[in-house]
């Protein structure tokens, strides 16, 4: 039995009068990949926010797996915190930090992986120095792993579009994480960066070890992805389960095209 | 007793020019997110316009000091309200894109050109400013308590809102001001043409401002070019105290930041006077950013 | 819009009392905006219709091409030893006054690098900088009068207490943002020098603190030999500030303020906590202006706090604006012609404020960048395309 490493717990999150998340269930276990999906405005992103600690709860008691599987209650954390504790993501409008290169992209993804501080900053001790050219070594294998070595020392903003899309989750793997969170990472693409997406998402998966949540709108990519699926609208759990069972479940038919 | 409703009135006509400056600062906030920091500047120009009209008709002339004041008054707005359109096409329009540092930096820099511009073209000295506005015999009892200039700026005052939010609810270019100041894009698309509409926000934003320049200069008796910055500032805070981009707001954080400094001033130390506002802004935006009637503006992430 | 441009004109003309008309004025100021307006535009269209002009890697430009020539080896030492022979014979070679006035430029290099921390690498716009190097100059001032305290202790102490100030103005900011945090800071630029001015008990008020003494050199020095030797002092000063923010790029917290600066909800996905991010910025940035308080304690022996007010912190500003945020080649030059301009260019004194403004605006719309921007370090990474 593999352990959850993400347990959403009668989640609710209410802004001003809208309830925009309704009493969610959710679990993923280690090694799952698992797809959230919903019309636009389902409250998706918000979910994400919310396990992230972009915001707080409302109601109800998100928790992770801590690194020696104890239960961590996340809720009102800051996402800094959060990070450090295993949850990395990826955001639905890229946000790279693009006038900085891609290699300088990942290394500060490096960022809760590394210790110095202001003094090691300025003193430059041996720990220090090591530090560094880890970091360097490392995030371009980080950038290999993604096909994205040509580009180190180009501007992010730079890159074509599905580089950026890959960056953004380069980044994120930087900060070993258990559980990437991906929001919407074939927003944009083609059918053929589509597939190398669901290629190169199985591949870190299995190398990395890692856990993928994702929201995604593209179909193909999420049955073809995803081992299981919650589907989510207006705020409400309306399925889960194995991508064929949703495909045939009614409820998210409906949702999705109309009466 | 007595003291007390002094410096009641004395809040309140301090509150009315801060708000008549606070309102275009909220408004042109409202419009394309940006605290102007020039504002005060046009503030400083209405009162200067409106002395050196008012003074070279007062010579040359012999109208009566009542059209001298209309014409003085007349031609403030005027004049603010060309500055402040030609502010915004020179220094702001570029920048609508550009990153918020930016364009602050360019605001300061405009609120330096204005000053200063002003100060080279006329003299740093403190010009005396000859009231205008004749004594009302009917107020001759209560002059202790409320001057002739108090009443006029508090009635000008109370005016110029309620012509401002019937504007505003009512008119269509209301209604253009409200929508470009919700969502931009949207309001392009539905056929508002987005650049009017800022150009007119900072005219009448500007506007407001001369007059309470204006009557400012008539109520103090002397004015000089770096008055807009310190009521500026005070004016920001008060408008932010309310809630920036909320015109009630600018009122009523106006009114709240003239009392206090009043009250203050009369019952602590008068020394002190200018803190009060800094310290009121700290207090705000560390407690409650969006302000006593504001929205809490939520990123998208 | 050209026509509003005329109309304003008549405003300069008449004075109170006495009515002068100028109409000369008039004249000029009509030609003189109708040329400005039309290169206004022009260079506006140029500017909207022709970006990727200036790319900072081009190596054509000539520009560029210099700062790759003092990158080779055999060009930079030699120059760097002649710069380093001319700095350090500077004192001699020239009259006395001039040696004071370098200074004081030294001293502005030292706080724009000092501001250039927290606006062009944090990100933080700081409106309230003189307030750190009046905690600087005062605390060697309040320390000297009340328990004798000589220079060398007041200058580490000067840094420290910059630091602390720093995190004391940096706490209550956290959560702004950009135009609030500016306003905030500029708030408490204004409040220090207020209170300064009026806890008379404590600090002297307006009358400020007198006969500070300048530091000896194992004797005491002549007013000639003590200005010297702060020439040298603040070169050590801006080479050890140009050392820690060198390092500072290079190194974890110092990526991690850009990314704060670039964007901060994904700086803070990444783990970067903000809150003490921007404290050490801060703090970071604020020791170089406590420092100079003391320096500037020591040079004129009388400080009062009517030397701290906003101008002083938007000149600054402008110094680090107009020479390239985040560029230090850029901030020095910066520092440089907002000092020495009004000096050497004494008939546009008068000018000096509205030049800078007009500087301001000019650079944020033409040329955010600065004079000399930043260019980004390249990682010599082994490019196998594997």
């Amino acid at each position: 039995m593999s352990r959850t490493i993400l347990d959403i717990n009668d989640f609710s999150m209410v802004f001003g009068g809208l309830r925009a998340v309704d009493h969610v269930d959710m679990h993923i276990d280690e090694g799952e990949i698992v797809a959230l999906i919903g019309p636009n405005g389902a409250g998706k992103t918000t979910l994400f926010n919310c396990v992230t600690g972009v915001y707080t709860p409302s109601e109800g008691n998100i928790t992770v797996a801590g690194p020696n599987s104890e239960i961590i209650r996340t809720n009102g954390k800051k996402p800094n915190k959060i990070t450090e504790l295993g949850l990395a993501r990826t955001f639905q409008n890229i946000r790279l930090f693009s006038s900085m290169t891609a290699l300088e992209n990942v290394m500060i993804g490096r960022h809760p992986k590394l210790k110095a501080g202001i003094f090691g900053a300025i003193f430059r001790d041996k720990k220090t120095r090591d530090e560094e050219e880890r970091v360097i070594v490392d995030s371009l294998k980080i950038l290999k792993k993604l096909n994205l070595a040509k580009y180190a020392n180009e501007p992010a903003s730079s890159l074509p579009y599905g580089a950026q899309r890959r960056l953004e989750i380069a980044r994120a793997m930087a900060t070993e994480p258990k559980l990437l969170l991906l929001d919407e990472p074939a927003a944009g693409m083609n059918p053929q960066e589509t597939k190398e997406l669901d290629d190169t998402i199985k591949r870190i998966r299995d190398e990395e070890g890692l856990t993928i949540l994702l929201i995604e709108h593209d179909m193909s990519l999420v049955m073809s992805l995803s081992e299981r699926i919650y589907v989510l609208d207006y705020g409400k759990l309306i399925a889960e389960g194995s991508p064929d069972v949703v495909k045939a479940d009614p409820a998210v038919i409906k949702a999705y095209l109309g009466e | 007793m007595k003291y007390f409703l002094q410096l009641v009135l004395a809040g309140l006509t301090k509150g009315s020019i801060y708000a008549l400056i606070a309102l275009g600062y909220t408004m042109v906030y409202g419009i394309i997110k940006l605290i102007n920091f020039a504002h005060g500047e046009i503030y400083m120009i209405g009162a200067f316009t409106a002395l050196i009209v008012g003074g070279a008709l007062q010579i040359t002339t012999g109208l009566s000091p009542l059209t001298i004041l209309a014409i003085s008054l007349a031609a403030a707005i005027f004049f603010s309200s060309g500055y402040g359109v030609t502010m915004e096409k020179i220094a702001y329009k570029p920048l609508r894109n550009a990153p918020r540092l930016t364009a602050l930096i360019s605001a300061i820099g405009m609120s330096l050109i204005l000053q200063n511009y002003v100060l080279l073209a006329q003299t740093s000295d403190f010009l005396p400013f000859r009231s205008m506005i004749p004594n009302f015999p009917f107020l001759t009892p209560g002059k202790s308590l409320v001057t002739t200039t108090q009443l006029v700026i508090l009635i000008t005052t109370v005016v110029v809102m309620v012509i401002l939010t019937l504007l505003i609810k009512f008119t269509r270019t209301g209604k253009a001001m409200r929508a470009t100041s919700q969502d931009k894009v949207m309001a392009q698309l539905v056929g508002i043409d987005i650049n009017k509409v800022i150009t007119f926000t900072f005219a009448v934003g500007s506007a407001t401002a001369a007059i309470g320049g204006v009557l400012i200069a008539n109520h103090t008796g002397q004015i000089n070019f770096y008055i807009g910055f310190l009521a500026g500032i005070k004016a920001f805070v008060a408008a932010v105290l309310g809630g920036i981009g909320s015109i009630p707001g600018a009122v009523l954080g106006s009114l709240v930041l003239g009392m206090t400094e009043s009250f203050g001033a009369g019952y602590i130390s008068s020394a002190y006077e200018d803190v009060f506002a800094f310290i009121i802004l700290i207090l705000i935006l560390i407690f409650k950013p969006s302000g006593l009637l504001g929205r809490n503006e939520i990123e998208k992430v | 819009m050209i026509l509003t441009f005329p109309i304003m004109v008549i405003k300069v003309n008449s004075y109170e009392g006495v009515v002068l008309w100028r109409w000369k004025n008039l004249m000029w100021i009509g030609i003189g905006t109708f040329f400005l307006s039309w290169l206004w535009r022009f260079l506006l269209d140029r500017k909207e219709n022709g970006p990727g002009e200036s790319k900072p890697d081009a190596d054509r430009d000539g520009k560029f091409s210099l700062r790759k020539a003092l990158g080779e080896r055999k060009v930079k030492i030699p120059t760097l030893a002649v710069l380093a022979i001319l700095v350090l014979a500077f004192p001699f070679m020239v009259k006395f006054y001039q040696v004071g006035i370098m200074t004081s430029a030294l001293m502005f290099v030292i706080l724009g690098l000092g501001l250039n921390i927290v606006i062009g690498y944090g990100g933080l716009l700081h409106l309230g900088y003189a307030a750190f190097y009046a905690m600087g100059a005062y605390t060697y001032g309040l320390m000297y009068l009340y328990w004798g305290l000589p220079f060398w202790a007041a200058l580490p102490l000067g840094a420290v207490s910059g630091a602390v100030f720093g995190i004391v103005i940096g706490v209550p900011v956290l959560r702004l943002r950009g135009d609030y945090l500016a306003i905030v800071t500029l708030a408490f630029g204004e409040i220090s020098r207020l209170l300064l001015e009026n806890m008379s008990g404590f600090t002297k008020g307006p009358e400020g603190i007198a006969q500070i003494p300048r530091p000896g050199f194992f004797v005491k020095l002549s007013l000639q030999g003590a200005t010297t030797y702060l020439f040298y002092i603040c070169i050590v000063l801006v080479l050890f500030a140009i050392f820690v923010i060198r390092r500072l790029e290079d190194s974890r917290i110092g990526r991690a303020l850009e990314a704060m600066k670039e964007d901060d909800i994904a700086a803070q996905s990444m783990g970067i906590d903000l809150a003490k991010t921007k404290l050490i910025t801060f703090a970071l940035g604020a020791v170089w202006a406590g420092m100079v308080g003391v320096v500037l304690a020591a040079k004129t022996t009388y400080i009062n706090p009517g030397s701290f007010t906003l101008m002083e912190s938007v000149m600054i500003l402008v110094a680090v604006v107009l020479g390239g945020t985040g560029s230090i080649p850029g901030v020095i030059l910066g520092a440089f012609l907002v000092t020495l301009i009004p000096e050497y260019f004494r008939a546009l004194a008068d000018y000096r404020m509205l030049m800078f403004g007009v500087a301001l605006v000019v650079m944020s719309i033409f040329r955010p960048q600065g004079i000399i921007p930043r260019v980004r370090k390249r990682y010599l990474v082994g490019e196998d395309k594997s």
